[in-house]
C-alpha cells in the first residue's frame, strides 16, 4: 500500500478569513485570519491531535474541514472528493461520513429534545427507518456509549456532564461515520470523568476503525490519545510529527515553550525541569505579524524572522516544522 | 501555636435548595502556617471553594448557612466577627483572587479606579498616593506602561493581563493570606505558566501565605508546599506535596493521579478511570462518601464514615482500608 492510499482527509493550503464590517454601509475593513494556509493529511484509522492556545484557529480548522464554514481558499479532500467544490445535496449526503463531537455538552444538546430524539435525529434525516427501528438503533447506540437504554426518554438536563458527552458521542456515531472531529470533548469535564470519556473514545475507535481529529489544549491528554500531533499558532501549523517524536524532540521554539509550560502532576519533576516562559500574549489574528508569526514572542527571533516567512518543510522523516532557525 | 495563621475547626456549611438541604462542607479542619502555600484539590462540587468562602463569610445567606465550626485568624474567630470587622479583614489582611478575571472586574470602571479603591478604603491613602501605589503594583505584576494603562477599561486588557490586575488588587494592601480560587483555570497554558511563576515570585518577595484552590493536580504540584484533597465536603487526604504525589494513600487520590495521562509516556497505556460520579449530599452520610466508586470498598465502609487520621507524621488519610495492602487498618 502506498502512503497516499492511506490518506482519508487531505487538507491543502486551507484558509478561513472572517470579514470585519464597519460603518453605516457595512464596508469590509479587514478580516480575522483565523486559519491562514494550512496543509496536512489525516490517515485512515489514526488520531491526529491538534493543539494550540485559544484563538489559534484549531476549532475553526475542524469546522472548516467539515464545511460548516465555507473556506476562503484551499481544498479539503475526503478520500478523492474535494469537499470545497461539492454542491449542497452531495455535501449533505457526505456528512454521513463525517461527524463532530462538541466541547460543551451543556450547549450542544437541545434541552427540549429527549435523548431518543437527539440520538435518533440523524437517522430520521438520512435513513428510512420506522419508529421502531429508530428505537432499536438508539438503544444499541446508548449501549455502545455505556448509558442505560432506559434513559432514552429523558431530557439532557437530567444527566451529568460526562453522561451528556456520551449522548453527544452516541449522536455522532448514529450514522456510522468514518471520520469524527472531536472539538475539545473533555475540557468541560471533571478530571475523573475525563478519563472515562477518553477511554470510551479509544474503545470506539478500535471497534469501528474510526479516524479522529482530536482538538484540545490539554497537551498531556493529546499525547495520550494521538498518533500524530500538530501544533497551531495564530492560524498556521508550526510543527507536526509523531507524538513521541514531537514530545521528546520538539523543534519549533513555540512547541518547546508550550511543552515546558504543561503543569505536571509530579512535584519533584516540576522542580527540576527548565521552563521556557513566553513573554506577552498572542497577537491579534486581524493583523498577524510579518514574516514568522511567532517572532514577537520567540526567544530566539532576530531581524531576519520579520522579513521572511518560514517555509513548511520536512525537517526529519515525518517531522514537519516551519521555522528559520532549525 | 503561634505560627498558625489560620486554624479552621469542624467547619460545616449547608445550602437550602428546593430539593433539600445540601451538605456542602461537612466538618473540615485544617491550618495554615505563615508563609506556607496550601493546595486544595478536588472536583466540582467537592466543597473546596465553599470551605474558603465560608472562612471569609462570603457564602450568600440564605441559601447558604455556616452551621458549625470556627475559623481562627491569628486567634480571632472570623465566623463570629461582626460584619464591619470582617470587612476590614477581607481585602486587607486576607484577600482573594477568583477564577474568572472577566466577571470579577467591573467593566464600567477603569483599572486605575478599581485598583485605587481598596487602597483608599483599607489604607486611608489619598487619591494621589493610591495612584502611585497602583502604578507600582501593576509594574510588580509585570504590566508594561503601567502609568498609561491605568486609564484603560477591563475589556482593553487580555485574559492574562486581567488576572494580573486581580492579583495586583489582591496584593495591594499587603495581605497575610492570599486565597486563590482556580486563578489559572480560564487561562491558556503559556499564560498559566506566567501567572504561576508570578505568584511564586511575589510569595517569596512578600512572604505571604497562600491557599490555592484548583482541580488541576499539575498546577498544585509546582506551587504548593502541602496539599489537601477534598471529596463530598470532606478532606480525605492531606500531606506534604512530595509525600502526596509519591505516596498517595486514599483510593480517590490514587484514582485521580491514575486518571491523568503521563506527559512522558512512551508506550500507550489505558487510563485508569474512576467509575460513576461525585455525590450530591442531601444527608450527612453514614457511609464513606466515596464507597460507591471505590475499588477497595469493604463491608465496614458502608456502615461508618472514616475520620481523617494521621498514618505518618504530617500525612492524614480518611479511609478504612490500607491501600498499600488492600486490607482493613
Amino acid at each position: 500500500m502506498t502512503a497516499e492510499s492511506n490518506v482519508l482527509i487531505k487538507v491543502k493550503n486551507l484558509k478561513m478569513h472572517f470579514p470585519i464590517y464597519r460603518g453605516v454601509i457595512r464596508r469590509q475593513v479587514g478580516a480575522v485570519h483565523a486559519v491562514d494556509g494550512i496543509s496536512f493529511d489525516v490517515h485512515q484509522g489514526e488520531t491526529l491531535g491538534l493543539v494550540g492556545e485559544s484563538g489559534c484557529g484549531k476549532s475553526t480548522t475542524g469546522r472548516t474541514i467539515l464545511q460548516l464554514y465555507k473556506p476562503t481558499a484551499g481544498e479539503v479532500y475526503f478520500k478523492d472528493t474535494n469537499l470545497v467544490k461539492l454542491r449542497p445535496e452531495p455535501m449533505r449526503l457526505m456528512r454521513r461520513e463525517m461527524q463532530m463531537i462538541f466541547q460543551d455538552p451543556y450547549a450542544s444538546l437541545n434541552p427540549r429534545m429527549t435523548v431518543r430524539d437527539i440520538v435518533g435525529e440523524p437517522l430520521m434525516s438520512f435513513e428510512n427507518h420506522t419508529g421502531k427501528q429508530i428505537d432499536e438503533r438508539v438503544a444499541e447506540l446508548l449501549d455502545l456509549v455505556k448509558l442505560n437504554k432506559d434513559f432514552s426518554l429523558r431530557y439532557p438536563h437530567e444527566f451529568s456532564g460526562g453522561q451528556r458527552q456520551r449522548i453527544g458521542v452516541a449522536r455522532a456515531l448514529a450514522l456510522q461515520p468514518s471520520f469524527i472531529v472531536c472539538d475539545e470533548p473533555i475540557s468541560a469535564l471533571d478530571v475523573s470523568i475525563q478519563a472515562q470519556v477518553v477511554n470510551l473514545l479509544e474503545e470506539l475507535q478500535e471497534k469501528f476503525n474510526l479516524t479522529y481529529l482530536f482538538i484540545a489544549h490539554d497537551l498531556s491528554m493529546v499525547r495520550h490519545i494521538s498518533n500524530r500531533v500538530a501544533v497551531m499558532y495564530l492560524g498556521i501549523i508550526v510543527e507536526l510529527a509523531d507524538r513521541n517524536e514531537l514530545y521528546e524532540h520538539p523543534m519549533h521554539p513555540y512547541t518547546q515553550a508550550l511543552l515546558s509550560a504543561i503543569p505536571v502532576a509530579d512535584p519533584v519533576y516540576s522542580e527540576q525541569r527548565h521552563r521556557i516562559l513566553l513573554e506577552g500574549d498572542v497577537p491579534s489574528p486581524v493583523n498577524p505579524p510579518s514574516g514568522c508569526r511567532f517572532r514577537t514572542r520567540c526567544p530566539i527571533a532576530d531581524a531576519h524572522c520579520a522579513e521572511v516567512t518560514p517555509e513548511w518543510r520536512e525537517v526529519r522523516p515525518g517531522h514537519y516544522a516551519a521555522c528559520l532557525k532549525i | 501555636m503561634t505560627d498558625q495563621l489560620l486554624k479552621v475547626q469542624g467547619l460545616e456549611t449547608q445550602f437550602k435548595t428546593p430539593e433539600g438541604i445540601v451538605h456542602a462542607v461537612n466538618g473540615v479542619s485544617f491550618h495554615l502556617s505563615e508563609g506556607e502555600t496550601l493546595g486544595v484539590v478536588g472536583e466540582s462540587g467537592c466543597g473546596k471553594s465553599v470551605t474558603m468562602l465560608s472562612c471569609m463569610r462570603l457564602v450568600a445567606c440564605p441559601p447558604g448557612k455556616i452551621v458549625a465550626g470556627e475559623a481562627l485568624f491569628k486567634g480571632v474567630d472570623l465566623l463570629k466577627m461582626d460584619s464591619e470587622d470582617i470587612r476590614h479583614v477581607r481585602g486587607g489582611q486576607i484577600s482573594m483572587v477568583f477564577q474568572d478575571p472577566m466577571t470579577s472586574l467591573n467593566p464600567v470602571m477603569t483599572i486605575g479606579k478599581q485598583l485605587a479603591e481598596p487602597l483608599m478604603l483599607h489604607l486611608n491613602m489619598t487619591p494621589e498616593q493610591a495612584r502611585n501605589r497602583s502604578i507600582e503594583l501593576l509594574g510588580m505584576v509585570g504590566i508594561p506602561n503601567a502609568g498609561d494603562r491605568l486609564k484603560d477599561y477591563p475589556h482593553q486588557y487580555s485574559g492574562g493581563m486581567r488576572q494580573r490586575v486581580m492579583i495586583a488588587m489582591a496584593l495591594s494592601c499587603n495581605p497575610q493570606i492570599l486565597i486563590a480560587d482556580e486563578p489559572t483555570t480560564a487561562l491558556d497554558v503559556t499564560i498559566q505558566a506566567q501567572i504561576v511563576e508570578l505568584v511564586k515570585r511575589l510569595r517569596d518577595e512578600l512572604g505571604m501565605a497562600i491557599i490555592w484552590i484548583t482541580h488541576d493536580l499539575g498546577v498544585v504540584a509546582s506551587i504548593a508546599h502541602r496539599v489537601m484533597v477534598m471529596y463530598g465536603g470532606y478532606i480525605i487526604e492531606e500531606a506534604n506535596v512530595k509525600e502526596l504525589y509519591a505516596n498517595p494513600r486514599h483510593p480517590y487520590t490514587l484514582g485521580l493521579l491514575g486518571s491523568l495521562p503521563k506527559i512522558n509516556e512512551l508506550e500507550h497505556t489505558k487510563l485508569f478511570s474512576i467509575e460513576g460520579m461525585p455525590p450530591i449530599l442531601y444527608q450527612k452520610p453514614v457511609a464513606c462518601p466515596f464507597a460507591p466508586r471505590c475499588i477497595y470498598v469493604k463491608e465496614k465502609c458502608w456502615s461508618s464514615n472514616p475520620a481523617l487520621e494521621e498514618i505518618e507524621p504530617g500525612h492524614r488519610v480518611a479511609c478504612w482500608v490500607d491501600t498499600t495492602t488492600g486490607s482493613e487498618h
